[in-house]
């Protein structure tokens, strides 16, 4: 809040210079509208004009319109165009959302899907219309493999939950097939939510074993639940607590020798591109969040991409149809095929398929260098951060960290009253976007913050600097209960959650009048 | 280095330095040294990006794109309607397309609030009092829908028509196998789901009846009879509807539909070879603490301000963990910001007309292939913006050859639809399609035919 506090030179990821004319709240589209107000155009047919009458029953006829809007396309812009406003995004600034790996999404991916050769093609047009597409596909799979170490890959899943779902799908037929019934799937106390979910969704039941004072998973605990009940297990790595787990090849082996498989969560896959590959740790199934590692970008929540690679012999059981290079000698070149055992279809039709334009373009851009670096300079940011931050915060697990790190503000809640999440708060008038605060669940107060590779030392700096004075104010009154009423710049204050929940308003219908 | 990571040599040795190491590669003495891939991994190095960019191009015109060129006729779930410059250029802004999913609400009100009005338009088009954010697709919100009504009737078993679209069953069979449901075909009959078909007794009573409304053959299906045997049963009706034909048809809520699914790329995404695509979910108020995904809802903030936030958390996987009501995390928020701006684009009157034209350009082209020589109907019921023949050659030779004239006629139906044969067709007209296109197309088609 205080500019000369800031060097000039920070300005990069950092958003507090953003303008915004005002508070007033915005108007919904259904107040904006007027009666007989319209923006549509619709294209002239010459096609005869039959009344609706004449054309649907009146059983089946509404009987009276439906009320959308009526506005005009200015008002819409206007509109649409102040709600932009009122977002924070990557292009704006740094957005060190912990997990979620929010880094610069590079405008020629936009470029790529937008190609009318791509984005107007018909998902049902037959195989000598879409060769392009389905090289463009099997050219992903191929690097996408080479990326994880794997054999074969499905890109149908949209996103990180639907390919973990499928991986357990996968799973369970490979078990199936070998007439093997088994129930348990173990994960690790620090996975993400969507993990004991697709558990479930996939007929299995959740083990979850404790991290060990170091953040890595228990290895005794491990062993003590693995059996020949145990259809496998589901691991980040680096984990949740942006910690590499040493052991993972010791615990592949476990994993194998009672017959059981290794899921990769690649949620963090960003931290080690081209240095160490899930393949070549033990894992039989990997899926990665096409959205996080390869930017394509996230879209306020999606859409994202989830394709799941596999080792060679769970290759048979993948989704289909798969895009598949039939031979240079065939024609056409490329067509369908679907594995001799496969668990079916995941998605309407071959998964969202502009997002993986997108990544394919963005793998190109990096190459096998480009992508090293990544993961490279994502964790030399993050260690950065982790290093100069441990004065001001506790941390928890103080040794190396891979792309993210995660700290506790429970000393300074202890001392000052001011919690995580105040501290997410005042981070966004210092022009940031928050950290992940209350993740993962097994560190109290947590401050899960991943930079990513694109910000520079400059923002990190800024960044910092922002965090340490929230800390340093918080020793005064006034200074913790500034915290503790933040943000106070921002388009709305802090937002009554629990109201939100207890009269339920889902719908301008729903408001009470 | 990249051209998208700001880090210069002095940058890189200065921050080395502060932590107290000498290479990059020292950040990574954690991984055990035998598993570090040695000698980098097997992709050709980085290109500039015009390089990049013709590559995408050469893939892309080994494409043949719906246009000019090859003027559109099939659907299946996936329709050439209008996308105007406006919905593209709001839809693009960055500040939608590079957020993340809206945690801190504060500085997050322009996502939340265009999906608070996303959820409001398609609680008014399905006629159901709550809508949620989005989901995958289509296919991805009738899975959802299922195991909502299996966990609201504890019955395991569903009845689906068979006038859903065949790839959002099978979707939903491969689910199954992971969930244990039960999935029974209703067969057709001419078209329209044979209701009388449907035979079940006390153990495996049905938890939901799921119909298409239109359906996947393009007829409209009589719903008064689906609710009439879910009323019997205690099971819930779940009704597949077509966001574009609401604006002209019944709703399936007042149909009484417990819950609606949809597949909303209609709504402002161009064909997009199939994704990303927006799974529309509605459903009454009574199974709100049931629905999957994110929903958000109007609140206030600390100084009385009217605000948006995601609500009804406790419902979700971050929280709920293994008994969530969904594992569904990202799921497709611009394609739900993108159709609340096209809806907004057409407005009361607009979506209403975008039928109403389809309809019309549906009759007026189905009646002229209907008097081509060995061109049937398959269906009898009246049918909306698509409708089935049975052509007197295999349906996939029609569509290449048709292709080579300049058509995409349309989509091959699955053999179970005619009997086991391959000469199904469906075609789909949209309000794009003009006269004169329609007429080349049935000329064409004639000829493609004999």
């Amino acid at each position: 809040m205080v500019d000369d506090l800031v060097p000039a030179a920070a300005a990069g990821g950092r958003a507090a210079s953003a303008p915004l004319l005002g508070r007033d709240t915005e108007p919904t589209l259904f107040e904006l509208s007027e009666p007989g107000r319209s923006a549509w155009q619709l294209r002239t047919t010459g096609v005869p004009d039959l009344a609706l009458e004449e054309l649907v029953p009146e059983a089946h006829r509404r009987d009276s319109p439906v009320a959308l809007a009526e506005v005009s396309e200015r008002d819409l812009v206007g509109h649409f165009t102040r709600l932009s406003h009122r977002q924070f995004s990557v292009d704006l600034g740094a957005y060190p959302l912990g997990s979620c790996t929010m880094k610069y999404n590079p405008k020629i991916c936009d470029a790529v899907a937008v190609l009318p050769g791509l984005a107007d093609v018909h998902p049902a047009a037959p195989a000598n219309c879409i060769q392009g597409w389905l090289e463009l596909l099997v050219e992903l799979e191929v690097a996408l493999c080479e990326i994880t170490g794997m054999a074969a890959a499905t890109l149908q899943p949209a996103a990180g939950a639907a390919g973990e779902l499928t991986g357990l799908l996968l799973m369970r037929a490979w078990f199936a097939a070998k007439g093997d019934v088994r129930r348990k799937v173990i994960i690790p106390d620090s996975a993400h939510g969507t993990n004991p979910a697709s558990v479930t969704l996939g007929g299995f039941e959740v083990v979850t074993v404790p991290s060990d004072g170091r953040g890595c998973v228990d290895v005794e605990a491990l062993y003590s639940v693995l059996d020949e009940d145990v259809a496998g297990i589901m691991l980040t790595n680096p984990n949740t607590l942006g910690l590499f787990e040493e052991d993972i090849r010791s615990i592949a082996d476990a994993v194998h020798e009672v017959g059981g498989l290794l899921y990769y969560d690649g949620a963090n896959l960003n931290a080690i591109l081209g240095v160490v590959r899930p393949g070549d740790m033990g894992f039989d199934i990997v899926h990665l969040n096409l959205h996080k590692t390869f930017a394509t970008p996230h879209g306020g929540g999606g859409p994202g991409a989830g394709p799941v690679a596999v080792s060679d012999r769970l290759a048979p059981f993948l989704p289909g149809p798969r895009p598949t290079r039939l031979g240079d000698a065939s024609s056409p070149r490329f067509g369908w095929t679907t594995p001799e055992r496969s668990i079916g279809r995941l998605h309407s039709w071959h998964g969202n398929a502009l997002v993986l334009a997108r990544a394919l373009t963005y793998v190109l851009v990096h190459g096998n260098d480009g992508l090293r670096d990544v993961a490279r300079l994502a964790v030399l940011n993050a260690n950065w951060l982790r290093k100069r931050l441990s004065s001001s915060f506790d941390a928890p697990y103080d040794r190396p960290c891979m792309h993210e790190c995660v700290l506790s503000a429970s000393s300074l809640k202890r001392a000052t009253g001011v919690k995580a999440l105040d501290v997410a708060k005042r981070l966004l008038e210092e022009g940031f976007h928050s950290p992940t605060v209350y993740f993962p669940l097994i560190v109290d107060e947590a401050l899960m913050i991943e930079p990513t590779e694109t910000e520079s030392l400059q923002t990190l700096e800024a960044l910092a600097g922002a965090l340490e004075r929230i800390v340093a104010e918080a020793a005064t009154p006034e200074g913790a209960l500034a915290a503790t009423e933040a943000p106070h710049l921002t388009p709305v204050r802090r937002v009554d959650e629990a109201r939100a929940a207890r009269h339920l308003v889902p719908t301008f219908d729903a408001r009470p009048s | 280095m990249s051209g998208y990571t700001p880090h210069t040599d002095a940058d890189v040795s200065s921050m080395l330095e502060f932590l107290g190491l000498s290479s990059l590669d020292e950040l990574f003495s954690v991984v055990p040294e035998a598993l570090r891939l040695a000698g980098g991994l097997d992709i050709p190095a980085g290109l500039p990006e015009p390089d990049v960019f013709a590559h995408m191009e050469d893939l892309a015109s080994a494409n043949r794109p719906c246009g000019r060129d090859l003027v559109c006729f099939a659907g299946a779930g996936a329709y050439d309607h209008e996308v105007p410059p406006v919905t593209r250029a709001l839809a693009s802004r960055s500040e939608f397309v590079t957020s993340y999913t809206p945690y801190q609400p504060e500085v997050a009100q322009g996502v939340l609030q265009a999906v608070f009005e996303f959820q409001t338009l398609v609680s008014r088009l399905s006629g159901l009092a709550v809508s949620n954010a989005s989901l995958y697709d289509g296919a991805a919100s009738l899975v959802e829908a299922v195991n909502l009504a299996v966990g609201a009737t504890g019955r395991q078993d569903v009845w689906v028509s068979h006038g859903v679209n065949p790839s959002w069953r099978d979707v939903l069979a491969t689910f199954a196998a992971g969930t244990g449901h039960r999935i029974h075909d209703i067969p057709l009959t001419a078209g329209s789901t044979d209701w009388a078909a449907m035979s079940f007794d006390d153990s495996d009573e049905p938890g939901a009846i799921v119909v298409a409304y239109p359906n996947y053959l393009g007829c409209l299906e009589d719903l008064g009879d689906a609710r009439a045997r879910c009323d019997r049963t205690g099971a819930l009706l779940i009704v597949a509807f077509d966001p574009i034909c609401a604006g002209i048809l019944r709703s399936p809520g007042d149909w009484g539909a417990d819950v609606v699914v949809g597949e909303g790329q209609a709504l402002g995404m161009p064909l997009s070879f199939g994704g990303p695509y927006l799974g529309l979910f509605a459903c009454t108020m009574d199974h709100v603490r049931r629905l999957p995904g994110r929903l958000v809802g109007e609140t206030v903030d600390a100084e009385g301000r009217r605000a948006y936030v995601t609500t009804l958390r406790a419902r979700e996987q971050d929280i709920r963990r293994e008994k969530a009501t969904s594992n569904v995390c990202t799921n497709q928020t611009l394609m739900a910001v993108t159709a609340a701006i096209q809806l907004g684009w057409l407005g009361t009157s607009g979506i209403a007309e975008v039928a109403l034209r389809s309809a019309r350009g549906t009759r007026y082209c189905r009646d002229a292939l209907l008097k081509v020589p060995g061109v049937e109907s398959l269906t009898t019921a009246p049918v909306l913006r698509e409708f089935s023949l049975r052509l007197p050659l295999e349906s996939e030779m029609a569509v290449e050859r048709l292709a080579d004239e300049g058509f995409l006629a349309g989509v091959a139906l699955d053999p179970s639809y005619t009997q086991g044969h391959g000469d199904g067709l469906l075609v789909a007209v949209t309000e794009r399609r003009t006269r004169a296109e329609i007429d080349a197309f049935v000329s064409a088609f004639e000829k493609a035919v004999r």
